[in-house]
C-alpha cells in the first residue's frame, strides 16, 4: 500500500461472524455435467488398461515414446507414428504424504503419491498415481516400483484399473 | 509501431480470508483506488481488463462478463485474460497491448479473487484442474503437485527443508508491514518446521492462505503518462510462456517456462544481467520453495543456489536485491489473481519511494514481479522501471 | 497509418452434432495443422503468439489454458486463454501483432458441446447468482424477454423473424459445413414448439462441434505467406451491463459500440453501401435484425422488413449470413464469432464454393458471446 493512501477498502468476515449468521448466506449447488470423448490416444491407453497393459505412442522423428500417449509429438508438430507397449514397472521420480483430500479435509491415514518414470518409455515419461505396500519413510526418488493390478474382471478401462505401485520386487 | 507504457496508479484491498465485499465490489474498490491514485475517472478510461482464476471459485460460469460492472467494463472495450495463478501478473501484461499496440491510451487493469464462496474449502475447485480421465479418478488435490515438485527439487539440489523455510519467515515477516497482510508474522524457521504436515515434506506453514480481494493499476501511454505524473513507473518488459499439458513429463526441478518467459520480458526492457540490473523482485511465492524456484527461472540465482539469497541476507528487505518486499502470498495472502497484481502494485510502490515501512534500503530503479500458474506450467513475468 | 492485419491461413475441423471419436485436443490438432498448412507455417518456429478463447464450464475444465498447448505446437511459447468469443481473441492477436511481440499470431476457439450433459445449466450458471438464478427456468427467458421488447420498440412483424430462420436454414443447405440446413416455410417455423415464448425451437440455433483456427500476421509478414491474404482493417469489442434489468432489451447496444470502434478504424463512413456480404450472430432470429440495425446495415427497425423483401439474401442487395449462420449450419459456443469470420474469409478469398458471393472484396463480421452476456465483437474485412 502506498503511504498517501490511509485507509484500505473492504469489510472481512470472520468465522465467529458465520457462526452468529450476521450475513446472509445463499446456498446453490452448481453440478456441471460431461460425457468426454476420450479421443484416440486416451481410448486405446484405456482398453489397453482393461487388459493389464500400458501403451504408449512413438514419434518416428525425435524417437520418443511418449506416455500417456498421444497422437501428436508435441515438440515436432507431427502425428506420432505406433504404438508400443511398454512395461508396467518404473522408477520413482518424486514422491509426497498426502494427509489430505481433494476438499482439504484431512484423510483417516495419508495417502503416498507419487511420479512414476514407466520403463521402456522415453526418460522422464511418467504418470502420476499412489504408492503402496511400503512405508513412507522407506521411499525414495529412485526407487523401482511396479503396478499392482486389479483382478481382471474388475477392471473398467480406468487409470484406476491399476490399483497403486509397490516397490519392484523382480529383477 | 510500439509505444512505451506507464503504471501511473495503482490500488487493492484488504487481503481476508472471507471478505464481506462480493467480486464486483472489491473489483470496485481497488480500481476505484486506482483510479484516485492516478487522479483519473472512469470517463478517462479507454479500455478494461481484467484478471481472473477459475470460475469455480464463485460458481458462477462466464466470470469475467459477471464482474464487468465492477471493473468498470461497461460500454468499453473489455477483456479477462486467464491463464490460471499467473493471472494477476499477465493482467497489467494484457493492458500493456492494449495500450503499446496504439488502441488505447489509457487502460484500466483490474484483477479480484473471491474464493471463498466455495465449500467446503476452496482447494477443492483444483480437481478439476487435473485431467479429467487420467489424474482426477485418483482423488488429486493441488496440494500434491506442489509437494511433488518440492521434493523433486530438494533432491535434485540438495536442498533442506530448513533452508526453504527461511523464505516462509522472511515473507510472513515483511508482511508484517503490510497495511493489507493478512497472515503477516514474526515466526522463525523452527515454527515453520513444526507446523503440521499436509502433504509432506509441504507443512501448513510453508503454504499461503486462501484469500478474498482485489487489486489494481492503471496503465497508460507515454504521451498521456507524462500530463498525468511526474513520477510515471515504466512497464519496459512483459513476458509469458506455457509449458507442455503433460507436468508428469517434464523437469520438475527448474521451471523453464519461467525462463523463457523472463527472457522475453528482459529482451524487451533491454535487460542483460538481470541480477546486476534489477533491483527488487516479486516472484510467486504461494508456496516458500516456489519463490526459491522462480528466482531460479528469473535468473537471479543459479540453478540450486537460490536458498542461499534470504539466508545470506540478500534477498531481506535491508539486502542487495530485497524478495518479496511486500510480504509475498506467504504473508499478504493469496487471492490468486488479485495477489499476482498485489506484487505488481508493490513494485510500482517501491519504485515511486511510497511503500512507507516496507520502503526497501537501496536506491531501487527496476523491479521484476513473477507469476506461476496451471499445471506446473506457466510464467508470467513484468520488468517496471523509475 | 491506416489499420492492416492479414489472416493468412485458416483450418477448421468437426463441423458435426457429435464429434465422439476425437478428445478435443484432437479435434483442434486436425484444425490447427490445417490452418498451419493453409498459411505455410511451422508453430514450432514461426508463430510468437498463441490465443485460445475457452470457458471452464464449457471444458469441465477449471484453467483451461492448461489444455491447450501441445496440439497447437505451443509448447514453451506465450499462450494465454482470453475469456470471450473468438472473435475478440482476434482483436487481442492483432493487439500483439500492432505492438510488435508477434509478427505472426494464431486464435484458436472451439466447441465440444457434445462432452457437456446439461448445457442449459450451464447456461443458467452465467446469471447472477443472488438476482436471477432462482429463476428455474430455461436460460433462454432472456432470449424472449429481449424479442418481445424488439419486436414493440422497433414495430417489427413477428413473421420477419421466423424469416431470418427460413433464409439461413435455406442458405446452409448450400454449405458443406452446414448441419442444420433446411427448406422450411414461415408457418412451420412459427409453428414449432416455443423455446422462450415468441421465440420458437426453430429460431433458436443449436450447437455442434467444431474447432477454428486463424494465422495472423503483420501486413510486412502477409506478404511472404501465400496469396490468400484477407484484411482486418478495423476491429472493435465492447460490453453493456451485465446486470439484464439494467439494459435496454430492445437494441444490441455493445454490437453499436464494438460497430462504431471497427468502422472508425476502417474508416467505414456509409456502412450500408460499404459491403458485399455480412456474416453476423443469429443465434436466434431476432438476433440477426438487432445485429443488422446495430450495425447500421438497416435503418432502425427496418431489418425485417428487408429480410422479407430478400434484400438480405445470398443474390440480394447486401447477403447476410449467405453461409446459413449459426441457425443454418449451427452454433459452435465461443467459437461462433470465428465461424462467422471463417465464412467470410472463404467468401473473399473466393473459395466459398457454391455459396460464393461473384466479386466479393469486403466484409463485415459480428459475434455476440450468448445468453447471458451483452458482450460482441466487430470486424471490417478487405481483400
Amino acid at each position: 500500500m502506498s503511504q498517501k493512501i490511509t485507509s484500505y477498502p473492504g469489510h472481512e468476515i470472520t468465522p465467529e461472524d458465520l457462526k452468529a449468521s450476521k450475513y446472509l448466506e445463499i446456498i446453490q449447488k452448481v453440478e456441471p455435467k460431461y460425457s468426454w470423448a476420450a479421443g484416440v490416444a486416451i481410448s486405446r491407453f484405456l482398453n489397453e488398461l482393461k487388459e493389464g497393459r500400458l501403451i504408449g505412442r512413438k514419434c518416428d522423428q525425435c524417437e520418443r515414446i511418449l506416455v500417456p500417449p498421444r497422437m501428436y509429438c508435441e515438440r515436432c508438430y507431427r502425428p506420432t507414428d505406433s504404438w508400443v507397449y511398454v512395461k508396467d514397472t518404473g522408477t520413482v521420480n518424486t514422491y509426497s504424504i498426502s494427509h489430505v483430500g481433494t476438499d482439504a479435509r484431512r484423510l483417516k491415514s495419508p495417502l503416498l503419491v507419487a511420479v512414476v518414470e514407466i520403463d521402456e518409455a522415453s526418460p522422464g515419461m511418467g504418470i502420476l498415481h499412489t504408492l503402496s505396500e511400503v512405508e513412507p519413510s522407506r521411499v525414495t526418488i529412485g526407487m523401482k516400483v511396479q503396478a499392482v493390478w486389479k483382478p481382471a474382471e474388475e477392471r473398467q478401462g480406468a487409470i484406476t484399473d491399476i490399483r497403486y505401485f509397490k516397490p519392484f520386487e523382480g529383477v | 509501431m510500439r509505444r512505451r507504457v506507464a503504471i501511473i496508479g495503482a490500488g487493492m484491498t484488504l487481503f481476508r480470508r472471507r471478505m464481506l465485499e462480493t467480486g464486483k465490489e472489491l473489483s470496485f474498490e481497488a480500481a476505484k483506488m486506482a483510479l484516485d491514485a492516478a487522479g483519473l475517472t472512469l470517463k478517462d478510461i479507454e479500455s478494461v481488463v481484467e484478471g481472473s482464476a477459475p470460475d469455480a471459485f464463485d460458481g458462477v460460469h462466464m466470470k469475467g462478463e459477471y464482474l464487468i460492472d465492477g471493473s468498470g467494463g461497461i460500454g468499453k472495450p473489455y477483456q479477462r485474460v486467464y491463464v490460471g495463478g499467473g493471472t494477476g501478473v499477465f493482467t497489467p501484461v494484457a493492458g500493456w497491448w492494449n495500450v503499446a499496440s496504439g488502441l488505447y491510451d489509457t487502460c484500466l487493469c483490474v484483477a479480484e479473487e473471491k474464493m471463498s464462496p466455495l465449500h467446503p474449502h476452496p482447494q477443492y475447485a483444483f480437481w478439476s484442474i487435473f485431467d479429467q480421465i487420467l489424474e482426477r479418478p485418483l482423488g488429486t488435490t493441488l496440494l500434491w503437485i506442489f509437494s511433488l515438485e518440492m521434493r523433486r527439487y530438494m533432491h535434485k539440489y540438495g536442498i533442506k527443508e530448513e533452508e526453504i523455510a527461511e523464505v516462509a519467515v522472511k515473507n510472513k515477516g515483511n508482511a508484517v508491514d503490510h497495511p493489507c497482510a493478512q497472515l503477516g508474522a514474526k515466526i522463525t524457521v523452527d515454527d515453520v518446521m513444526r507446523s503440521e504436515p499436509i502433504c509432506s515434506p509441504v507443512k501448513r506453514l510453508d503454504v499461503s492462505p486462501p484469500s478474498d480481494g482485489a487489486a489494481a493499476v492503471i496503465l497508460a501511454s507515454e504521451k498521456v503518462a507524462k500530463k498525468l505524473t511526474d513520477q510515471p513507473v515504466w512497464l519496459d518488459g512483459v513476458g509469458w510462456t506455457l509449458d507442455s499439458t503433460h507436468w508428469t513429463n517434464r523437469d520438475l526441478a527448474y521451471p523453464e517456462y519461467v525462463e523463457k518467459a523472463a527472457k522475453m520480458a528482459y529482451k524487451m526492457a533491454g535487460i542483460k544481467n538481470p541480477r546486476k540490473e534489477i533491483d527488487i523482485a516479486e516472484p510467486y511465492d504461494p508456496f516458500d520453495y516456489k519463490e526459491l524456484h522462480h528466482l531460479e527461472g528469473l535468473q537471479l540465482a543459479g540453478k540450486g543456489e537460490a536458498p542461499k539469497l534470504a539466508i545470506e541476507g540478500v534477498s531481506q528487505r535491508d539486502g542487495d536485491m530485497p524478495v518479496c518486499p511486500s510480504g509475498g502470498l506467504l504473508g499478504v495472502g493469496n487471492p490468486i489473481a488479485a495477489a499476482g497484481m498485489m506484487k505488481v502494485c508493490e513494485c510500482f510502490w517501491q519504485l515511486r519511494g511510497e511503500a512507507g515501512k516496507r520502503q526497501v534500503k537501496k536506491d531501487a530503479h527496476t523491479a521484476v514481479a513473477q507469476a506461476w500458474g496451471d499445471l506446473m506450467q506457466v510464467g508470467t513475468v513484468t520488468v517496471m522501471r523509475s | 497509418m491506416p489499420f492492416k492485419i492479414g489472416i493468412v491461413g485458416v483450418g477448421y475441423a468437426g463441423f458435426d452434432t457429435m464429434t465422439p471419436g476425437l478428445s478435443t485436443r484432437e479435434l483442434m490438432f486436425e484444425a490447427a495443422s490445417r490452418a498451419y498448412a493453409d498459411a505455410g507455417i511451422d508453430p514450432r518456429k514461426d508463430v510468437q503468439s498463441f490465443i485460445c478463447c475457452t470457458e471452464d464450464f464449457w471444458e469441465g475444465i477449471s484453467i483451461t489454458d492448461e489444455y491447450m498447448p501441445d496440439q497447437l505446437g505451443a509448447v514453451l511459447r506465450p499462450l494465454c486463454t482470453v475469456s470471450s468469443d473468438g472473435l475478440v481473441g482476434v482483436a487481442t492477436a492483432c493487439m500483439h501483432i500492432a505492438s510488435g511481440l508477434a509478427d505472426v499470431a494464431v486464435v484458436e476457439s472451439h466447441s465440444k458441446a457434445s462432452d457437456v450433459v446439461n448445457p442449459n445449466e450451464i447456461m443458467s450458471f452465467g446469471f447472477d447468482p443472488v438476482y436471477n438464478r432462482h429463476l428455474d427456468v430455461d436460460p433462454r427467458f432472456l432470449a424472449g424477454l429481449e424479442m418481445t421488447r424488439y419486436l414493440k420498440d422497433s414495430g417489427t412483424k413477428r413473421e420477419y423473424c421466423a424469416d431470418v430462420a427460413v433464409k439461413n436454414k435455406k442458405n446452409a443447405l448450400s454449405n458443406t459445413r452446414g448441419v442444420y440446413g433446411t427448406n422450411l416455410s414461415r408457418e412451420t417455423v412459427l409453428a414449432s414448439p416455443n423455446a422462450a415464448a415468441p421465440l420458437t425451437e426453430l429460431e433458436s440455433s443449436k450447437v455442434i462441434d467444431g474447432s477454428i483456427v486463424m494465422v495472423l500476421a503483420s501486413a510486412e509478414k502477409a506478404k511472404k505467406l501465400g496469396d490468400h491474404t484477407v484484411w482486418v482493417r478495423g476491429i472493435g469489442w465492447s460490453s453493456d451491463t451485465p446486470v439484464i434489468e439494467d439494459r435496454d432489451l430492445a437494441t444490441a447496444a455493445y454490437a453499436e459500440q464494438a460497430a462504431a470502434r471497427a468502422y472508425k478504424m476502417a474508416d467505414v463512413r456509409a456502412p450500408v453501401s460499404a459491403f458485399d456480404l455480412a456474416e453476423v450472430d443469429d443465434t436466434y432470429s431476432y438476433k440477426e435484425l438487432q445485429h443488422l440495425e446495430a450495425l447500421k446495415l438497416a435503418a432502425k427497425g427496418k431489418a425485417g422488413r428487408m429480410v422479407d423483401s430478400g434484400s438480405f439474401d445470398r443474390n440480394g442487395k447486401l447477403p447476410v449470413n449467405a453461409s446459413g449462420g449459426s441457425l443454418g449450419v449451427g452454433h459452435l459456443l465461443e467459437a461462433t464469432g470465428l465461424h462467422r469470420l471463417l465464412e467470410a474469409i472463404l467468401q473473399l478469398r473466393g473459395q466459398a464454393g457454391q455459396l460464393q458471393i461473384p466479386g466479393a472484396r469486403k466484409a463485415v463480421v459480428q459475434s455476440w458471446r450468448g445468453i447471458p452476456t451483452a458482450t460482441g465483437a466487430v470486424a471490417v474485412l478487405g481483400n
